[in-house]
């Protein structure tokens, strides 16, 4: 009976998760400029135009630019502050890890607006690099919260192993550290990597009449004539995040690093 | 070799990158933000530095209000659901075996990092007259012709709730994995029902996470901006929209800087309310 019942209550779950993106792959496969379902007529015209359109090219390639770099500005401040936050004991230690996780805690409008006062005053308001930085400090807190649970997994025996035999601290690092911290990092990536790619506000605000992302493009598509091709960019969106944290699930510690997830926790 | 304090000034070198750039390019234009809600406006979408409290003073409009209110209300209905459904969803999650947990988890994952405007381009598709549920509904004779549900509040509601779900099951999942099995096994022995034993052993003992659960999904479904206007009517529209339209479309940067504060404020105090109360309740049943 409570069998059934769970069964039950999980399906409805897992329905409604899966409906609106049923529906959508749907509508991507229509033969003609509509948005119907059940699909009238089945072609892969609108993931070609994806590719092939101007219109919807540039976006891709500025929300793949964006989305790259921005990470790797975050992991190359998580990196050092994590090690840091680690290694030594500081009183302001607390201080530096919430300002590390307040940028994602906050509403986005809240964080969004001051970038925006800050890069027009500055006068760099509407270009691409605006994006890429503004994205690095929303998203930090990921790299920041994942390799510090990676830091923490390191079993201190084996550094003070290394350290009888003789190695220095720079080769503890490389040998040691470096190998045992890097899953983390690259889950820490792939999270800010994904989110980057879908964020909206932040991007709008910041640059969002010239350095037009996916979601912003889509969004003016919404408002201004609807065509399947919006289906098709979301499905790969869904397969793009399916497959990255599907890796993560497969060579990783998913579980641990959800476990972490959790800022309440620190 | 880790917990020992800082030696000389030289190992403090690789926190200097990391902490330059969060204060130069969060703190400062935090405070840059603070700094301009007090700033005045001139007509034509300048301003000059000063200091007065006419924006907030101009805050006081039913405009505003209603839209604070609204969105506080809706913020806190959907996480109201997605707790309670959320709850004994990721119980379900955390006893189910690790290789169907990561399974789910992946999913869950990339539904929550799925774009707003995505999920309410999905969601408007499943609810419109042309490609949505209700085609459904005719085909198996339930309805005479298909309709379009939306934009509404219900609809808006469903939008906020299925981007909140992913998220509430993850800050969920750390407590109620970390749950000793034998708690609820012991009940189970002393007699009570399955049932029981989840609403008064497992909702009990996790009283706080459910209560610091409810308020980290209130402060993520408070920013929710797209989701109002694609699943919702103006009347729906939620305090980022206001926000953003105030910078973007009227050009007043004070009054925009004015509402994201005041908004900041209501929620921590709200958020504050919240952790409070749940303290206090936890004292009078302990």
């Amino acid at each position: 009976m409570t069998k059934t019942l769970r069964i039950a209550f999980l399906s409805i779950i897992l329905m409604l998760l899966c409906g609106p993106l049923v529906i959508v792959s749907g509508v991507s496969l229509n033969a003609k400029k509509r948005l119907y379902f059940p699909p009238d007529g089945i072609s892969l015209r609108w993931y070609q135009e994806l590719l092939t359109e101007k219109s919807w090219m540039v976006p891709v390639q500025n929300s793949l630019t964006v989305a790259a770099t921005s990470s790797l500005i975050a992991l190359s401040i998580a990196l050092p502050l994590a090690y840091f936050l680690w290694r030594y004991r500081v009183f302001y230690a607390r201080a530096l890890y919430t300002l590390g996780i307040s940028p994602f805690i906050l509403p986005p409008v809240i964080t969004a607006l001051g970038f925006l006062s800050f890069w027009v005053t500055v006068g760099f308001y509407g270009k691409m690099i605006t994006t890429m930085i503004s994205h690095a400090i929303f998203f930090v807190t990921l790299p920041l919260v994942t390799i510090s649970l990676g830091f923490e997994s390191i079993d201190h025996e084996l550094i003070e192993a290394a350290e009888t035999m003789g190695a220095d601290s720079k080769t503890v690092f490389r040998t040691i550290i470096f190998p045992m911290i890097r899953p983390y990092m690259i889950s820490g990536y792939a999270f800010a990597f994904v989110l980057s790619l879908n964020e909206y506000i932040v991007a709008y605000m910041v640059a969002g009449f010239t350095v037009e992302t996916l979601p912003i493009k889509i969004f003016n598509s919404l408002r201004y004539g609807y065509t399947p091709v919006m289906a098709s960019v979301t499905v790969v969106f869904v397969l793009l995040a399916t497959i990255i944290f599907g890796l993560i699930g497969r060579f990783g510690d998913l579980p641990k690093l959800m476990g972490a997830m959790n800022p309440e926790e620190k | 070799m880790t917990g020992e304090k800082p030696k000389s000034l030289r190992t403090h070198l690789p926190v200097v990158y990391p902490a330059l750039m969060l204060c130069i390019f969060f703190i400062i234009p935090f405070g840059l933000m603070v700094a301009v809600s007090f700033f005045h406006r001139e007509p034509g979408g300048f301003y000059i530095p000063g200091f007065e409290f006419t924006n907030y003073r101009n805050l006081y409009t039913a405009l505003f209000g209603r839209t604070l209110l609204f969105s506080l209300y809706i913020a806190g209905l959907s996480a109201a659901v997605c707790v309670s459904i959320g709850f004994p969803f990721t119980y379900f999650i955390t006893r189910m075996r690790r290789r169907a947990q990561v399974v789910w988890l992946v999913f869950l994952m990339s539904v929550l990092s799925l774009s707003e405007v995505i999920v309410g381009f999905a969601w408007s598709l499943l609810l419109s007259r042309t490609a949505g549920l209700s085609n459904l509904l005719v085909w198996f004779g339930l309805m005479d012709k298909p309709v379009a549900w939306y934009p509404g509040f219900t609809a808006l509601l469903f939008g906020i709730c299925y981007i909140a779900f992913p998220y509430t099951v993850l800050v969920l999942y750390p407590s109620l994995s970390r749950l000793d099995p034998a708690l609820p096994e012991a009940a189970q022995t002393l007699g009570a029902t399955p049932i029981k034993t989840f609403f008064t052993v497992i909702v009990g003992s996790l009283r706080n996470a459910i209560v610091a659960s409810f308020v980290m999904v209130f402060v993520f479904t408070l920013g929710v901006y797209l989701l109002p206007q694609i699943l919702g009517r103006p009347r729906h529209w939620t305090l980022s929209v206001l926000i953003t339209d105030q910078a973007i479309y009227q050009t007043n940067m004070p009054m925009a800087a004015s509402m994201a504060i005041f908004f900041m404020f209501v929620s921590l105090m709200l958020v504050l309310l919240t952790m409070v109360i749940g303290k206090g309740k936890q004292a009078k049943s302990a």
